[in-house]
């Protein structure tokens, strides 16, 4: 059946007075009036409107939605910084496992050794990752793990007795960056990016100064390009007596090649969901765990795993390390996002020190193969590569001279992809490339779903020489066309009415 | 592929790392395995858990062992749920977009609040959260009054976040397991940003959120409410008690306990707050041919668009977590979601009366309870735990760590997964436990 002639219906719209599907335990003990129990004034009248429907029917109106969604397992999904690497289906076995999935949060230790030893495995193995020592594994994503770097620094120059103002980005960051500065309440100061795609070095020099708490740098960054000045520029950072945060977004590049910590960073947070391979799930969950360098240490977040050695010879034990006077507290609730912990620990074991190394190797071959794919032809003609030089794990793309040549834009393009069976890659950013597409094949693909995908491109640049309104109106096989995202905006319908 | 890029090999490609900053020899960790042997060592650290399959669970604060049905696996194990990333591109995310739609109905339905976003990490991350959004929504207040009661793990996620920007946090009291509404009153005043409580509390007790959050009205600060999501088929929800946000804790609702996340944090809110929000939030819109559709709506609020002058940071989420949490409601369905609070209510009634029937336990507080409650013990609390954990049951979560004041307190959470002769066994262990430690001192 075509989808687009499907009637879409919610949930709600499905419900059917007195349909259910849950069968509850019976209550087994007596059973007074609620009133008895609790003063009529903290009780509920009506119950909340959920449907009412049949499992067959819940299942069925789930498996309709999910056809209507793209996803990694189906196609090729370059969607850059996001690093769209396969997940393997072990993983979920072993997160699955009972002594994993209900395991209470707040068990003893002692009765949670397996458990709290694996996320000290994991804080060893991804301190040896970014070379850094210390690890919290509490961040519950990326951004996260950026209000957790911003407050370490915060604590680190109180510790200090300083109290500095702003935070460095360059102009290329995510902007997760910018507004995690905000929310530890300092001022963002931008740095400029060079004509190789690095921090412009004389705008930086200009912008350090006392002031300065933190510079924060993704390397390789948005562009996909490692930044050569990196040991300059932290230089010039601890010169000043700032902190140098890794937005380790890009993470997935350098795997046992390059470390951040030898680049001189303070502080770095890995986005488990991106390079240790934990499913996205339509917008999480992920975690953001971060490591720090030993004058970071003493601020972490608290719970702290730590493992201690037991003196009689019976092997060491885990536990949860409360006692850190100067850390910066909780981030959240319990220890973590545990379950990603499995799946990212499952996969650093599957794939082992050489595998990670190789993981990355991978990702760069993939992604200058297929910009050099697109940087002949059509694609090279109308849709440049931004900074051509060889690149990291990603590249940028600019759809200025397609715009200006064939009267399509970006999202044009990104859209007719849809009609190919892709995911796009990410579109207008980073901001400083004008009608920017960012992509990132991830070291999982073959190289024939990378020609497929140079094919689309050129295929539909092709069709737009020659009629450029078929990409404006695209796409045109999907669940749905163009959406009304203003309307969406202006008067928000974000809940069905229900009478 | 290296023909085509222009290189020999690799190696080349990395060059524009500078040598000082390649790493000269192999990550110290071990090589990779199979996929058999990965299975097996990780089966090895399982088995070093003691989790509720093989322990009768009576901890709670805050998460619950409740009962996942089935299908919320099938259905968030399907490739096309579990794979994606954020829906940015709707024409091809209408599965999840709709998803977190109806979601958004759903816990709008729980709160009786008309707005709630796609979702936020966990609970007390939330609390933190809709702080940050009340000193927006003040016009620049910064102080804040919270009760006691609020989950621990939310006051100090609260003032961890707190320090970055630059709030003052004022503690309330508990009297007899509830909220000190005279001290509370004399708390709030012009430069309070927002009034945060939980009900129930942490020691389980329902406060009068209406009631109490009169101080916040007269002041003209937030009034903000962390629920427990599985108690609001039988509690008076938060929307009808004056509250301008509730948020809370999603993991009992579909989520497994995994060792602590990952879960989900939902946050519902007024109308007028609907700009200041943080994180996704899907709308419902139509099509160029007029079909029905939804986007994420109000992206203008979000970092990827405002950066620094975003209403939060928040950028992936646990939309896989609420995706499972709308499937588990839509299976209980209207009448199931109150039978199982009702069920909640009656057993946790049962086990508060047979425990407070032992000799050297006691209630902590007489206050109305609905899953949870606190008890005290004639002796002390870490020894009768190991004693019941000999016998197979995690008594409860121990107080005296978070609350000094309730060293002997234990509190006992209730999900329809305990039996009324797991509560009994309890009761008799519990008895056991401090007797034996009577004994010995």
């Amino acid at each position: 059946m075509n989808q687009q002639d499907e009637q879409v219906l919610t949930i709600f719209e499905r419900s059917k007075p007195g349909r259910r599907a849950a069968v509850l335990p019976d209550a087994e003990v007596p059973e007074p009036p609620l009133e008895q129990l609790i003063p009529a004034k903290l009780l509920r009248e009506e119950p909340p409107r959920l449907p009412e429907v049949a499992e067959p029917e819940i299942v069925r109106h789930y498996n309709r939605l999910s056809r209507r969604n793209f996803d990694l397992d189906t196609g090729f999904y370059p969607l850059g910084s996001c690093t769209m690497k396969h997940n393997p289906r072990l993983n979920e076995r072993v997160a699955a496992l009972p002594g994993h999935a209900r395991l209470h949060p707040a068990q003893q230790p002692k009765r949670a050794q397996g458990a709290l030893e694996l996320m000290w495995l994991l804080q060893e193995s991804l301190a040896e990752i970014c070379g850094l020592p210390h690890v919290s594994l509490q961040p519950s994503a990326g951004s996260h793990g950026e209000l957790a770097g911003l407050l370490l620094t915060r604590a680190f120059h109180a510790d200090r007795g300083e109290a500095r103002t702003k935070v460095l980005a360059p102009d290329t960051s995510h902007g997760t960056n910018p507004a995690s500065v905000t929310m530890a309440g300092y001022e963002i100061v931008k740095v400029a990016t060079d004509e190789r795609g690095g921090v412009e070095m004389d705008d930086l020099r200009a912008k350090v100064d006392d002031e300065v708490a933190c510079l924060m740098l993704t390397n390789p960054n948005t562009l996909g390009l490692f930044d050569e000045n990196i040991a300059e520029i932290a230089g010039l950072i601890h010169e000043a007596g700032g902190t140098l945060y890794y937005d380790g977004a890009n993470l997935n590049a350098v795997m046992g090649h390059s470390r951040p910590g030898d680049m001189g960073f303070d502080i770095v947070h890995v986005n488990l969901h991106k390079s240790f391979s934990q499913p996205h799930g339509g917008g999480g969950p992920g975690a953001g765990p971060i490591a720090v360098s030993e004058r970071i240490e003493p601020f972490l977040p608290r719970p702290q795993v730590v493992r201690r050695e037991s003196g009689n010879g019976s092997g060491p034990t885990y536990d949860l390390d409360y006692d850190r006077p100067k850390s910066i507290g909780r981030l959240r609730g319990f220890q973590g996002n545990f379950g990603v912990f499995v799946r990212s620990y499952a996969y650093i074991l599957s794939l082992g020190a050489d595998g990670l190394a190789e993981a990355s190797e991978t990702a760069v071959l993939n992604a200058n193969y297929l910009k050099a794919r697109l940087a002949e032809g059509r694609a090279g003609k109308h849709t440049p590569i931004a900074f051509d030089r060889h690149c990291m794990h990603e590249f940028v793309l600019s759809g200025k001279p397609m715009k200006k040549e064939l009267g399509i834009a970006t999202l044009d393009l990104a859209k007719r992809l849809l009609d190919f069976g892709f995911h796009p890659p990410t579109v207008y950013f980073p901001l400083l490339v004008d009608e920017a597409l960012m992509v990132e094949p991830t070291e999982t693909e073959t190289k024939e779903s990378l020609d497929a995908f140079a094919e689309a491109i050129d295929q539909i640049l092709t069709e737009a020489e020659a009629d450029p309104d078929k990409a404006k109106s695209a796409p045109y096989t999907t669940p749905v066309r163009r959406l009304d995202e203003v309307k969406a905006t202006r008067k928000p319908v974000v809940r069905q009415p229900l009478s | 592929m290296l023909a085509a890029i222009g290189v020999d090999s690799v190696d080349e490609l990395f060059a524009q790392v500078p040598e000082p900053l390649r790493l000269d020899r192999p990550l110290r960790l071990s090589e990779g395995m199979s996929e058999a042997e990965v299975y097996e060592r990780l089966t090895e650290l399982a088995a070093r858990n003691a989790d509720c399959e093989e322990q009768v669970c009576f901890l709670g604060a805050g998460m619950y062992d409740h009962y996942v049905p089935a299908i919320v696996d099938a259905i968030t194990q399907r490739s096309e749920f579990l794979t994606p990333y954020t829906p940015y591109q709707p024409e091809i995310s209408q599965g999840g977009l709709q998803a977190m739609f109806e979601f958004q109905t759903s816990m709008s339905e729980l709160t009786a609040l008309p707005v709630a976003t796609a979702g936020l990490y966990e609970g007390p991350s939330s609390v933190a959260s809709a702080a940050y959004l009340a000193i927006g929504a003040t016009k620049g207040r910064r102080r804040f009054v919270v009760s006691r009661g609020v989950h621990p793990h939310s006051r100090e996620t609260l003032a961890t976040y707190a320090v970055g920007f630059g709030a003052e946090i004022e503690e309330v009291g508990l009297e007899d397991g509830l909220t000190d509404a005279a001290a509370l009153a004399e708390a709030v005043d012009g430069e309070t940003a927002a009034v945060i409580l939980q009900s129930p509390n942490f020691l389980g007790s329902i406060e009068d959120v209406e009631a109490l959050g009169a101080a916040a009205k007269q002041h003209g600060a937030l009034l903000v409410v962390a629920v427990d999501p599985m108690t609001l088929g039988v509690l008076r929800p938060p929307g009808e008690c004056g509250a301008d946000i509730a948020l809370g804790e999603g993991q009992p609702l579909g989520n497994r306990l995994d060792f602590g996340g990952p879960s989900f944090g939902f946050f519902c809110g007024s109308e007028e707050l609907i700009r200041k929000m943080p994180g996704r939030i899907a709308g419902e819109t139509d099509d160029v041919d007029g079909r029905r559709g939804f986007v994420l709506a109000l992206q203008t609020r979000e970092q990827h668009i405002r950066r620094e002058k975003a209403t939060h940071n928040i950028c992936t989420a646990q939309a896989l977590n609420a995706l499972a949490a709308t499937i588990h409601l839509a299976w209980l369905g209207r009448e199931g979601y109150r039978e199982l609070g009702e069920l909640l209510v009656r057993r946790t009634a049962y086990a508060r009366e047979r425990l407070s029937a032992v000799p050297g336990v006691e209630l902590l507080h007489e206050a109305p309870v609905a899953r949870e409650f606190a008890v005290r013990l004639d002796a002390p609390v870490e020894t009768v735990l190991e004693r019941c954990a000999e016998r197979g049951i995690a008594a409860g979560y121990p107080l005296g760590r978070e609350y000094p004041e309730h060293e002997d307190g234990l509190l006992v959470a209730i999900t329809e997964r305990r039996t009324r002769a797991q509560i009994d066994d309890l009761a008799e262990a519990l008895g056991a436990a401090v007797a034996a430690e009577a004994v010995a001192v």
